[in-house]
């Protein structure tokens, strides 16, 4: 008599700083797939993964940061290659947490890792997008140039759970900063895949760093975290818990992106997102001899 | 060996203050709905210079109908070319008459005149002539093809460069299409509303330019207002922290120039000199009230010794008094309030162990004042060394490497600028990219231009100000998607 194989399940973590811990607090919650049946059991984070995460994003922000453009590109680039490595991996999982059909699923998937190739492309054009030399009145050589603004935390998009999520943090570390994302909360599983893609696409420890469990549990901490010095709150979808992030963030005058309007995120993404989480820095250097 | 300077005062002449002002609102000036109003005072006399219409909440509620009003049916419809050739009269107006204003500044302020006359009037003018040349040629400033204004913009200037802060927000925000309703500083009303004439002189459309007097409370009745696009402040961290709370919710855009505590960092290959200039420009240029201030001098151990030595003997050589005298280095403190402020500060730096020098001048019997005050022993937790003080005391801190310097220097929740004083070009450019400052200065300080962005990193706010950069902050950019 032959048995039917049993399938070998997967414990899904956390990512923080390069590893894959369960959260601190021995939380977990129950997934679901779109149609209502057991997924599985996702790390609930808690307010101390959320401060864990944000160490971890400043340690990573010093090496990503000062790495070259050119570098950031080549890690940006291999992200996209290791995805496409796990691209029927990613598909099922868009299928069954979203709900949609194997073709709908294959253009989402396909759209985020094409969305890596073009983030992959800007690291080495932003300074030349949007610096500038400046025709002062005087003898000096006068110049713009973005730096990234520091440790991002990013409420990731609810019901885009891949092409979403990518669409926000790749922005954010295209430019230097590292990030801190809570995943879509009932939608985690294609985070922690991708966060598994990270862990082997020579992105250093830190940069990025996946949360999953309840945004309204960690954003007020991350929102008023004096380390922090950017908020996305593009995912947030209740009213109250934007507002009151964006008030927390005022303490130590975080940048903050506003929840918008539903967005589309097939269409072209364009360089607000790039704008955003960047700071312009001028030098006046002189000139003589 | 003293040298004796004849006093030379310039000529009041020029100036004609009026016994009291109303409100700048569509055009015309009228008295605040409840009457109320507030004295305006010269800080180096404590004489009443006017009496000034304090806005509140109808007043406000008009100022932005007539701004909206204009907005619809004037300014933003206007062709871009149409609204540069506003912008270009302003900017020639203001040449004609900045003899004028730059009195009326010193009167008003309490800054030497000399700067109001050499730096202030002529970076006023030079703001409005840059950005007037912008109006017609935004779809080539990298905001996409057709980029848009705002709306109605609500802008509240300081009052340590009242003018310029006013010319800073005003100019780029009317040569995007938007139209404005500024708040001047309670203590620096006059300069704000001789603009209003200066509006009136180059027939700029009823409205577009709308300017309401007034203290704190005016200006949160504004930037609260409902029909309000844009709010722009420049001021304290703590006001500026207040403003974005009250905005999170709303889809207001916001910009911030906050507070600062700039290191000023002098290597020991420096052309010592130069520096002992840029240190003195650094920190008591307009008596210190500067947010970008090079508050915190970080001076290389090995010419440490020589370098306060020679910056003790420099600033015993300043002259401080009226304001309007032409030799005068070091002006009157804007406010009875500051000076209170700076005292307190200075008494806690004595407090908390720090060695205080002060530059023996003479202290008029009138008015608020401060001399150049120089803080050595100062360690990074001293109050001093942390908290903008806003006058002209300096904070005085050595380190050894390089490295060390970034350290201290980048200690500090503010991020508005830096200084580097050396002659290596390399040690310049290595500087300035590991400060976390959004203006880096290089054997100079306190160095401004229309063409050159400024603004902070960290806690001295977001948002750009000047050059191209300087746009954004009043044009919608494509959706952030």
């Amino acid at each position: 008599m032959t048995h039917d194989r049993i399938g070998v399940r997967k414990t899904h973590k956390l990512f923080i700083g390069g590893a894959f811990p369960r959260s601190e607090s021995g939380r977990t919650y129950e997934v679901a797939t779109a149609t209502g049946d057991f997924w599985s059991n996702a790390s609930k984070a808690s307010r101390k993964d959320a401060r864990n995460a944000v160490i971890a994003a400043r340690t990573g922000f010093s090496k990503w940061s000062a790495a070259t453009a050119y570098n950031r590109g080549q890690v940006l680039y291999r992200i996209a290659e290791v995805m496409e490595d796990r691209r029927a991996q990613f598909i099922d999982e868009v299928m069954a947490g979203e709900g949609v059909d194997e073709a709908a699923a294959r253009q989402q998937v396909d759209a985020a890792i094409d969305r890596w190739v073009w983030y992959a492309g800007w690291t080495d054009k932003i300074a030349q997008a949007l610096g500038t030399a400046n025709p002062v009145a005087g003898p000096y050589f006068n110049f713009s140039i973005p730096e990234p603004s520091g440790v991002v935390a990013c409420v990731a998009p609810q019901a885009s759970s891949l092409l979403g999520l990518v669409s926000v943090i790749a922005p954010v570390i295209a430019s230097g900063n590292s990030v801190v994302a809570m995943a879509s909360t009932e939608r985690p599983i294609p985070a922690i895949t991708l966060a598994e893609v990270m862990a082997t696409s020579d992105v250093p420890a830190g940069v990025v760093n996946l949360l999953t469990g309840d945004p309204a549990e960690m954003l007020p901490w991350l929102a008023s975290h004096a380390d922090v010095n950017a908020v996305d709150l593009t995912g947030v979808t209740d009213r109250d818990l934007a507002i009151s992030a964006e008030r927390e963030a005022a303490g130590t005058i975080k940048r903050v992106l506003r929840p918008g309007p539903a967005a589309d995120w097939d269409a072209d993404p364009g360089m607000d997102r790039l704008r955003t989480f960047v700071e312009i820095k001028t030098v006046w250097h002189p000139m003589g001899i | 060996m003293t040298f004796d300077y004849a006093p030379a005062p310039e000529s009041r002449a020029s100036v004609e203050i009026a016994s009291d002002y109303g409100l700048f609102i569509d055009g015309e000036f009228s008295p605040s709905a409840s009457g109320s109003s507030f004295v305006t005072v010269n800080p180096a006399t404590e004489e009443s210079l006017s009496s000034v219409a304090e806005a509140g909440s109808a007043d406000v509620d008009r100022a932005v109908a007539a701004a909206r009003r204009a907005y619809d049916t004037v300014w933003g419809p206007m062709p871009g070319r149409e609204r540069a050739k506003y912008l270009f009269r302003i900017a020639r107006i203001i040449q004609e008459r900045s003899r004028e204003l730059a009195v009326l500044e010193s009167m008003d302020n309490g800054k030497p005149i000399k700067e109001s006359r050499d730096v202030d009037l002529p970076l006023v003018a030079a703001h409005f002539f840059y950005h007037a040349g912008w109006a017609d040629k935004l779809e080539h400033a990298g905001y996409g093809p057709a980029p848009q204004p705002l709306g109605v913009a609500a802008q509240v200037i300081p009052w340590n460069f009242p003018l310029l802060m006013l010319a800073w927000k005003v100019a780029p925000a009317l040569a995007c299409g938007n139209t404005v309703v500024v708040k001047p500083a309670e203590t620096t009303p006059l300069t704000a509303l001789a603009f209003a004439d200066i509006c009136r002189q180059a027939d700029l459309p009823p409205g577009v330019v709308n300017i309401l007097t007034g203290a704190g409370e005016t200006g949160r009745l504004l930037v609260e207002h409902p029909d309000v696009n844009k709010v722009a402040f420049t001021g304290s961290t703590e006001v500026g922290r207040s403003i974005m709370r009250t905005l999170a919710g709303t889809d207001k855009r916001l910009t911030l120039e906050l507070g600062g505590k700039a290191a000023n960092i002098v290597f020991d290959d420096a052309p010592i000199d130069e520096a002992i200039e840029g240190i003195v420009n650094g920190i008591f240029f307009n008596q210190g009230h500067v947010c970008c201030a090079g508050s915190r001098l970080l001076v290389q151990e090995s010419v440490a010794e020589d370098v306060l030595e020679r910056l003790k003997a420099r600033l015993s050589t300043l002259r401080l008094g009226d304001p309007l005298d032409k030799n005068t280095d070091i002006g009157a403190i804007n406010s009875a309030e500051q000076l209170a402020r700076i005292n307190e500060l200075a008494k806690s730096g004595q407090g908390e162990g720090a060695e205080r020098w002060s530059a023996p001048c003479e202290i008029p019997e009138r008015g608020w004042w401060f001399p150049p005050t120089v803080f050595t022993g100062v360690t990074q937790a001293h109050r001093i060394a942390r908290e903008e003080i806003f006058g002209p005391v300096l904070s005085v801190l050595t380190f050894r490497t390089p490295d060390e310097a970034v350290q201290k220097a980048n200690n500090t929740p503010y991020g508005l600028s830096a200084g580097i004083w050396t002659e290596k070009g390399s040690r310049i450019l290595w500087m300035a990219q590991q400060l976390r400052a959004g203006v880096v200065w290089a054997n100079t300080f306190n160095r401004f231009d229309p063409t050159s962005p400024f603004g902070g990193y960290k806690e001295s706010g977001f948002g750009r100000e000047g050059g191209l950069h300087g746009l954004g902050a009043y044009l919608k950019t494509e959706a952030v998607r």
